[in-house]
């Protein structure tokens, strides 16, 4: 079968924008077919990763409105919203729109618009997301990463420093990330000593709000040349989503994320590949805890373990399997649909050399990225061709 | 007003209910009323930044309810992993002070947040329901 390659990225810098959504999107779908010098007219599918759209800013529709901005008519257009994950999601279906021979270029692109709002309301925005036993009680998705990490603290005797030293790692790759929205350094005093947000969770612990975009564009490998010579691409060999419960107290173990477990169990298999193959991982650190969690859930590490990589330096950029070399959702931010794009396009920069000040040495790149909390999950395999 | 859990003809119990069981996907077809037992905490979390109509700090819990009661008397049973326990999630009552493992009980509440604040619409759903205190 002709494998699926990624042949242009692109991202905006994400942060406090004065663009909207339209603008965003745009520009990083114009940079992206720019980056692969591939004319809009050839675009055969676009697809839009964005979770609220309509909640946060009153614009519906934003597919087909960038088909028009870019001039990519008449391409078929698609809005994937998967929550926190409508970026994998969007790889996912973008992946499949060229699999399955519907589609010889795809353009995803993934976008939010956020700070307009205050956190509480976009907050609340997201919780909207939530079972109505759970949303009349006022959860929301900080208060689950609250929940979540005193059991994982509990269960496995880990220190709550190392939640903190998530954040330590993950601020000090974003100063290497000119996208990012925070490059700034946080030393572990700092951030055990920022105000409780969801006990034992403090400020530290979670990601900001975020205005951004990302976008990809794909084709059948067969055709990368036109578009990326000299193997300028890379390949997406596995890819694959899972659900677990929507009601997350319904878990039989609140500390194991099955979505995790599941869909990156079938990403390995269609990629032939194991968690020891992978040299570079982008996981979903909306939340520190989250962090743990999937480095566990995707087999790096056996469960309850996850805390001791990051007390060992192994997820360190220089340490055996760096996580989030882009700085992660806590210091790049997290425009919610354009997150899981984003995670590829970190991916992508890694495999093709051109990261810069975060380079690492990597031939096969892991993304995971996670809707609700853990409610909906992709996990993303990219290779070198 | 009840606290209500729902079973299956496998014993399998979910709060809240399911259109099918999530275990087996056989109908639930009858309900436990947990309002008044009591129930061990999993654990809990104080949120201090909570979004709008939500008290401020907004104290949680995810608390385990023991279920003692005899299995409903079912033919059509055809597995024996059925569940003796249901857990839940909701706020603690005001002050109440708990660490995992302690014993909480459900106290009724009106309204648990203001329904015209928040994003959800307020036709769609109910807010009332049961608080957690510490036995």
């Amino acid at each position: 079968m002709d494998r699926v390659a990624i042949v242009g990225a692109s991202m905006t810098a994400f942060g406090e924008r004065d663009a909207w959504l339209r603008e965003l999107l745009a520009q990083a779908g114009r940079e992206c077919l720019a980056d692969a010098d591939a004319a809009p007219t050839d675009v055969e599918h676009l697809y839009v990763s964005n979770m609220a759209s309509g909640e946060f800013e009153g614009q519906t529709g934003v597919p087909n409105a960038l088909a028009h901005d870019l001039g990519a008519m008449p391409a078929y257009t698609q809005r994937v919203d998967q929550t926190s994950a409508s970026g994998g999601a969007g790889v996912y279906a973008a992946w499949q729109s060229v699999a399955s021979g519907a589609s010889d270029l795809t353009l995803l692109v993934g976008g939010e618009k956020m700070t307009h709002r205050t956190t509480t309301e976009a907050t609340d925005v997201i919780a909207s997301l939530t079972h109505p036993v759970e949303y009349k009680h006022g959860v929301t998705l900080p208060s689950f990463a609250g929940l979540t990490a005193r059991r994982y603290l509990h269960e496995y005797d880990a220190p709550r420093e190392s939640l903190a030293k998530v954040a330590v790692k993950n601020h000090k790759n974003g100063l290497d990330n000119p996208h990012a929205q925070f490059r700034k350094a946080v030393d572990l005093e700092t951030v055990m000593e920022s105000p409780i947000v969801a006990d034992p969770l403090r400020l530290y612990d979670f990601c900001p709000i975020t205005d951004g975009s990302a976008a990809l564009l794909l084709c059948p490998e067969s055709l990368a040349d036109e578009y990326a010579p000299d193997d300028n691409y890379t390949v997406v060999s596995g890819v694959a989503g899972a659900t677990d419960t929507h009601v997350v107290h319904e878990r039989d173990d609140p500390t194991v994320m099955g979505g995790a477990v599941e869909s990156s169990e079938e990403a390995y298999e269609m990629a032939d590949r194991e968690p020891e193959d992978v040299d570079v991982a982008e996981l979903h650190d909306m939340f520190t805890i989250l962090e743990f969690l999937q480095s566990e859930a995707v087999g790096f590490f056996d469960q309850g373990e996850g805390w001791k990589a990051v007390e060992e330096g192994v997820t360190d950029r220089d340490g055996e399997l760096p996580i989030n070399t882009s700085g992660g959702l806590k210091s790049k931010g997290h425009p919610l649909g354009a997150s899981g794009v984003a995670q590829i396009y970190e991916l992508h920069q890694q495999l093709l050399g051109e990261a810069g000040d975060r380079q690492v040495d990597c031939e096969v790149g892991l993304a995971c990225n996670v809707g609700g909390f853990g409610n909906c999950v992709t996990t993303t395999i990219v290779e070198e061709p | 007003m009840s606290l209500n859990a729902h079973r299956c003809p496998n014993d399998h119990l979910t709060y809240p209910g399911h259109e099918l069981c999530p275990d087996c996907g056989e109908e639930q077809t009858d309900t436990i009323d947990l309002s008044d037992e009591t129930a061990t905490v999993v654990t809990w979390t104080t949120n201090t930044a909570t979004p709008p109509g939500v008290r401020q700090p907004n104290s949680l819990a995810i608390v385990e309810f023991e279920v003692s009661e005899a299995p409903s008397a079912s033919e059509s049973r055809t597995e024996s992993d059925g569940d003796d326990s249901v857990r839940a999630i909701g706020q603690l009552t005001e002050d109440a002070d708990v660490e995992i493992g302690d014993e909480v009980r459900p106290v009724y509440a009106e309204e648990l947040r203001d329904p015209d604040a928040g994003i959800r619409e307020k036709a769609s759903q109910e807010w009332d329901g049961y608080r957690f205190e510490p036995v």
